[in-house]
């Protein structure tokens, strides 16, 4: 993931206006989400003087690690923030703790304004155990000027098209027109969720990737990288993202909502009418994409759970929701929120709103995080290898059926 | 009387032994049982889910891909790492023993100084002295009319890196006592060879090299051990990457155990880690004493 | 005319190069936390500072919390020397100078299990923490390295070079055990307990895996274990990454200028393990 420069915020940040004796909330947040709230914490603070809140920031790339550590070592924290595929595993764990009734006392919080696709995410089992926060997807961020100097004046309705302009664009000097970071799953994981075929088989106990559907779209991601439209480069190799963007090193960047905020805030002035976002183009029209997002959990374990879900509400009202949109740019999950004049006029967050209109889950697995890691580790290696999308396909899913081997055995039991 | 006197002189060792007990020897004993069961996270929910699988994590393990990508890269990093920590440790203790050097301890305070030094600390050091772009390494090859590379992003360049990192901050401390060994010699075998007209070389050939032979063995062996546990290195500087080439067997370990919680297949690593290391440094011992006989 | 000698230049410029080569990185790591944000990252990359700040550092010390891990990692280091020291020599000399059953095997059996790696251990360890509620703690951190077999070796080897005489003497006279060891044998294994303490102190600082693994929040993490959290999150922040380096080496670095003596030595004693 690539880092985002801020202002270095405190590691803990215990926020005591009235010295309470007793622990502090803990609540932990990642990467610039994690940043963001303790700005957004002074609202509840004045509102709640008992309530000492303590942020604990974590970095996306040690996140889930800690999180798993934390759970093994009876160490979770009151509330945190956990993307919506990982309130399925942290679900299957048995960790987290049940919302529907302090939900259905809230005033705040409205089942019927949320987008009902994002809650579902959050619903396993029929226990709503996560409060969506914000939600995600990832779409085409692009140079619309370089697309046009190579002659096209839309951005790509298919995938046929999507490869003709990015062959046009080499032509005319864009050395990387699309840059695929050899290190992050989410663009060909939404090129596999645009096709027919789930990604898992057998009650999601075995690998399905030697299916149509992923060979299809591994097979895409792997020509655009042999064919020399996207390098072979981890993010990191890029250097600076945001900067490359400027100088027109690459045209075509797959990624989310909070990129609106930092290109706004990085790219100079006469650039800013330069770009654009897009809807993902799928095989023959329009594509769907990652239904991503991050949504609030309270564990289990916490003593401090009417406290924990005050938390919550907090961060959910309207206003406070818009005032996160602003620091940030993420997006909110609650209908009322996109009718915000800050959303309806800003024409980079019109895509969103498309995109976020086709978007699909991944299974529900609590192994899924490893295997869409196995998945990219596969694919990267296909393409420095120049091996094909069958081998690789094949090789997939012995690996993943591995993984899952336990939940089969645990599905035969009756227990997952 | 004398139950009494026993109870208290074991009473001196008692608690180092309790620590060392419950806190090493005990975890390692059931580190062993858990590497023949299939704990992970459903284990920790309940340990219904616990099966005793007897050998099968080593079986997997050692039919997956990643743990001989991982072997591959732990014996590249011990067969190429460990003569070249050994070769700059003798050679900075030779230039040390020196009658000709001056400033000696300043010296061997500067060459000891990275041993001293936090490994991630200077790890982060290295990471940005190596960027391909802003690294001072790269601005001095191409002072010098080459090419840069990607010391750290390139899958072939990014072992050699570790190794050359592991050499600098390793090779003070051999070379402490190879130092040693050194001024165990005594000097009138030089005085000797040097009246029989020995140039410098071959009295290093003839005289140092041999008398340094059981050192060389001792030291050789703790440094291919302590280089099997190769694990901080590609953690804080590549995270197992790029493309994998620089995920080491403990390294494998702890992503098995700590990054997914499958603490039995985890624990299996580790163990045949330490087989490994056993197997290797009794084959050196074994080399070495038919070379001596 | 005094010729000029090849061979004393040759070895004085090998070894002054070979010096420079092994504290450059750390003099870099030095400069570059004076300069200012994006400084280093500039082509061509700078060796000095322009216009040197402390900002960086106030930073750190200020909101990144690593004022705190220092002193986490002061504290923690201090109390692990003083507690494994004395555990140490108290074990060490019993197994040189006192005779109970089993002595020897059990010594030696000590001696065995130093082939075995620390890692192996690590993850029942936590899940024993975690029974004991001692995950995410300091005293988490500290409870594996209050003794250690390397350092009763050490302590051995030394105490077994005391003279029994002195020691059969004082027994003789009615002395106790502790008061033969407080009052005559301590004194005499200050020289080992000194080099015993600093590599302990070296090691408890510069301990990385095991606190990673057992801390979970931001405000109990030693240095190392801070700076490498800070530089997942932080990678283009050079600056800053130096600056936190810095503080996380220079104190070791002095602890180990003032005492080297000691340190090597104790690595002396350790490889010479016949």
């Amino acid at each position: 993931m690539i880092s985002r420069r801020t202002l270095l915020a405190s590691a803990a940040l215990p926020l005591v206006a009235c010295a309470p004796r007793e622990a502090p909330l803990r609540f932990w947040g990642m990467g610039r989400e994690g940043e963001v709230v303790a700005e957004l914490l002074g609202g509840f603070q004045r509102e709640n003087p008992g309530i000492a809140v303590q942020v604990e920031q974590l970095p996306w790339t040690a996140a889930h690690e800690k999180l798993l550590t934390a759970f093994a070592g009876d160490a979770t924290p009151d509330i945190a923030q956990l993307g919506n595929t990982w309130v399925a595993e942290m679900a299957a764990l048995q960790a987290l703790s049940p919302l529907d009734e302090q939900v259905a006392t809230s005033h705040v919080v409205q089942e019927t304004d949320y987008f009902s696709g994002i809650w579902k995410t959050n619903v396993v089992d029929g226990q709503l155990l996560g409060l969506p926060w914000y939600v995600d997807t990832r779409l085409l961020f692009y140079r619309r000027d370089l697309l046009a100097k190579a002659g096209y004046d839309h951005p790509p309705r298919g995938w046929a098209e999507w490869k003709d302009q990015l062959r046009a664009l080499k032509r005319i000097g864009v050395p990387n027109p699309l840059i695929l970071p050899n290190n992050e799953f989410e663009p060909l994981l939404a090129l596999a969720l645009q096709q027919d075929e789930p990604l898992l088989k057998d009650a999601n106990t075995r690998g399905n990737f030697e299916g149509a559907g992923f060979q299809r779209a591994l097979g895409f991601y792997l020509d655009l990288l042999k064919e020399g439209l996207a390098p072979v480069q981890s993010n990191q190799q890029i250097a600076n993202v945001h900067q490359e963007f400027g100088r027109g090193t690459f045209a075509f960047y797959i990624t989310g909502p909070w990129n609106i905020g930092e290109f706004k805030r990085r790219l100079p002035a006469e650039l800013q009418g330069a770009w654009a976002t897009a809807p993902l183009p799928g095989p023959t029209g329009p594509g769907a994409s990652t239904a991503g997002g991050c949504s609030f959990a309270i564990f289990k374990r916490s003593h401090r759970k009417a406290e924990a879900f005050k938390l919550m509400e907090y961060l959910s009202r309207p206003e406070v929701q818009g005032q996160f949109y602003a620091l940030t740019g993420d997006l909110p999950p609650r209908k009322s929120s996109w009718a915000w004049p800050a959303l309806t006029s800003d024409p980079h967050a019109r895509a969103f709103a498309k995109q976020l209109e086709n978007v699909r889950p991944t299974p529900p697995v609590a192994e899924w995080e490893r295997i869409a890691n196995e998945m990219q580790t596969f694919a990267a290696r296909a393409a420095a290898e120049g091996s094909s999308a069958a081998e690789t396909a094949k090789a997939l899913d012995e690996d993943v059926d591995r993984i899952l081997a336990k939940r089969r055995w645990l599905h035969e039991r009756g227990r997952a | 009387m004398i139950r009494r006197e026993k109870l208290t002189q074991m009473a001196f060792v008692l608690p180092a032994l309790i620590v060392i007990g419950l806190f090493f020897a005990v975890p390692v004993l059931l580190g062993l049982l858990l590497s023949l069961t299939d704990f992970d996270l459903y284990a920790l929910v309940s340990l219904k889910n616990l099966r005793f699988v007897g050998l099968a994590n080593y079986i997997d393990l050692v039919q997956q891909p990643i743990f001989w990508k991982a072997l591959g890269n732990t014996a590249y990093f011990v067969v190429l790492g460990v003569p070249l920590s050994i070769g700059l440790s003798l050679g900075a203790a030779v230039l040390l023993q020196s009658p000709l050097a001056h400033l000696k301890p300043l010296m061997r305070t500067a060459l000891f100084a990275p041993v001293v030094t936090t490994l991630v600390a200077v790890a982060v050091i290295w990471r940005y002295l190596f960027h391909t772009r802003y690294g001072l390494v790269n601005e001095a090859l191409q002072s010098i009319g080459l090419n840069p590379i990607d010391w750290l992003g390139d899958p072939h360049w990014s072992m050699p890196t570790i190794i050359l990192f592991a050499a600098w901050k390793n090779f003070g401390g051999n070379m402490i006592i190879f130092m040693a060994a050194l001024q165990a010699v005594p000097t009138d075998l030089y005085e000797a060879a040097r009246l029989d007209g020995a140039k410098t070389w071959a009295q290093f050939r003839h005289i140092t090299l041999p008398a340094l032979a059981p050192t060389t063995l001792m030291v050789g062996i703790l440094t291919t051990a302590g280089y099997f546990q190769l694990f901080a290195e590609p953690y804080v500087m590549t995270q197992g990457g790029p493309l994998q080439s620089t995920v080491s067997v403990l390294y494998l370990m702890y992503e098995q155990g700590f990054r997914w919680w499958n603490l039995g297949a985890a624990s299996a690593v580790a163990f045949l880690l330490f087989g490994l290391i056993v197997l290797v440094t009794r084959g050196l011992m074994k080399v070495a004493n038919r070379g001596a006989a | 005319m005094k010729t000029l000698k090849l061979k004393p230049v040759l070895v004085n410029a090998a070894l002054a190069g070979a010096a420079l080569l092994a504290i450059f990185p750390l003099l870099w790591m030095l400069s570059v936390s004076f300069m200012h944000n994006g400084e280093a990252s500039n082509y061509p990359p700078p060796l000095l500072p322009s216009a040197p700040s402390l900002d960086r550092y106030r930073e750190l010390l200020k909101s990144g919390g690593f004022g705190r891990a220092f002193l986490v990692s002061l504290s923690l280091a201090t109390i692990s020397t003083l507690v494994s020291t004395l555990l140490n020599a108290l074990a060490g000399y019993g197994f040189a100078k006192l005779r109970f059953r089993g002595r020897d095997t059990l010594f030696a059996l000590l001696l065995g299990a130093l082939v075995i790696p620390g890692q192996v251990g690590m993850l029942p360890l936590f899940l024993m923490l975690k029974q004991m509620g001692l995950v995410n703690t300091w005293a988490g951190v500290l409870v594996p390295s209050m003794a250690s077999i390397f350092g009763i070796f050490l302590v051995r080897q030394y105490a077994m070079g005391l003279p029994g005489e002195l020691i059969e003497a004082a027994r003789i006279d009615g002395a106790g055990e502790w008061r033969i060891f407080q009052a005559i044998v301590l004194p005499l294994l200050t020289p080992v307990l000194v080099t015993l303490g600093v590599l302990s102190f070296l090691g408890s600082w510069n301990d990385f895996m095991w606190p990673l693994i057992v801390l979970t929040d931001g405000n109990l993490y030693t240095l190392p274990v801070a700076l490498a959290a800070l530089s997942r999150e932080h990678v283009q922040d050079v600056e800053l990454m130096m600056a936190g380096a810095v503080i996380t080496v220079l104190p070791v670095l002095a602890l180990f200028l003032a005492l080297q003596r000691y340190y090597m030595q104790g690595l002396l004693m350790g490889g010479v393990k016949q």
